[in-house]
């Protein structure tokens, strides 16, 4: 078999992150907003995989169950929230949330 | 191997802009999980079955699941669509799509400066993870553990004023 340059992955990784960073800096649905976090954490996992590929560790593969473990805990408390602003607000607009209340 | 390798990354990049760009909910989810199938690929070519398995259980499987009810459950009707085509204006893309390229570029022109390193043929089992996991990486599965119970009990907490709300309008 031959050999995948590591800088491909890491490459990959990076265009992934960066398309989900253009996804948070437009879009104004909160859910886009959440997904396209999942893609910048996925990408994150996706270099410490690669990393851990290249020196031949399982330690990269021990930090992308973490950040696999992150991921889970934030789209739960992000739907929720999602959830509340849907109700209160009758809209998946982030913005319309911008106005604290007391 | 190699060729598995290059293909699963162009479908993982199209489909990852594709999600990004659809203004249907469904469709950007569904969008996403073909990326994260693809992605899924890319870490069983690298050696990586075990972490290969848990992208598509739990990312492609669990969250994107998770994802598609709460899109059921929003149920905005047909006015949705026409929104989100209204907040995505073309004119919108051009300054953050910029951004995030520069980023990318210098990303890029950073791994490169590095030297040319192949990846190593090996193969990381589920066995030598479950090992690294459980002997030096205890305390981060104690932490895990601690970070999936606050986003538990934060999660039935923001869902349960829901329920208060509606009831009490």
């Amino acid at each position: 078999m031959t050999a995948i340059p590591m800088e491909y992955g890491l490459v990959l990784a990076a265009v992934l992150f960066a398309i989900g960073l253009a996804g948070v800096l437009v879009r104004r649905n909160i859910i886009f907003l959440l997904l396209s976090i999942e893609i910048m954490l996925n990408a994150s996992g996706l270099a410490f995989v690669v990393a851990g590929s290249r020196w031949n560790q399982p330690d990269g593969q021990v930090m992308f169950l973490f950040i696999l473990t992150t991921a889970a805990a934030e789209v739960a408390v992000g739907l929720a929230l999602a959830l509340r602003l849907a109700s209160r607000f009758k809209t998946l607009d982030v913005d319309a949330a911008s106005k604290m209340q007391g | 191997m190699t060729t598995t390798f290059y293909v699963s990354a162009a479908v993982a990049i199209i489909a990852t802009a594709m999600a990004v760009t659809r203004s249907h909910g469904v469709h950007a989810l569904l969008y996403l999980i073909v990326s994260f199938l693809a992605v899924a690929m890319v870490f069983f070519v690298m050696g990586a079955p075990f972490i290969a398995a848990l992208e598509v259980i739990i990312y492609a499987g669990a969250i994107m699941v998770l994802f598609i009810f709460a899109a059921m459950m929003f149920n905005l009707g047909q006015q949705a669509v026409p929104q989100e085509r209204q907040w995505l204006k073309p004119g919108m893309w051009i300054i953050p799509s910029l951004l995030a390229a520069i980023l990318l570029a210098q990303l890029i022109a950073l791994v490169f400066a590095g030297g040319g390193r192949n990846l190593a043929a090996g193969i990381a089992t589920p066995r030598e993870v479950g090992i690294a996991l459980f002997a030096p990486y205890l305390l981060g599965v104690e932490l895990a553990s601690l970070l999936l119970l606050s986003g538990l009990v934060g999660a039935y907490h923001i869902g349960r004023h829901l329920r208060r709300s509606d009831a009490t309008p």
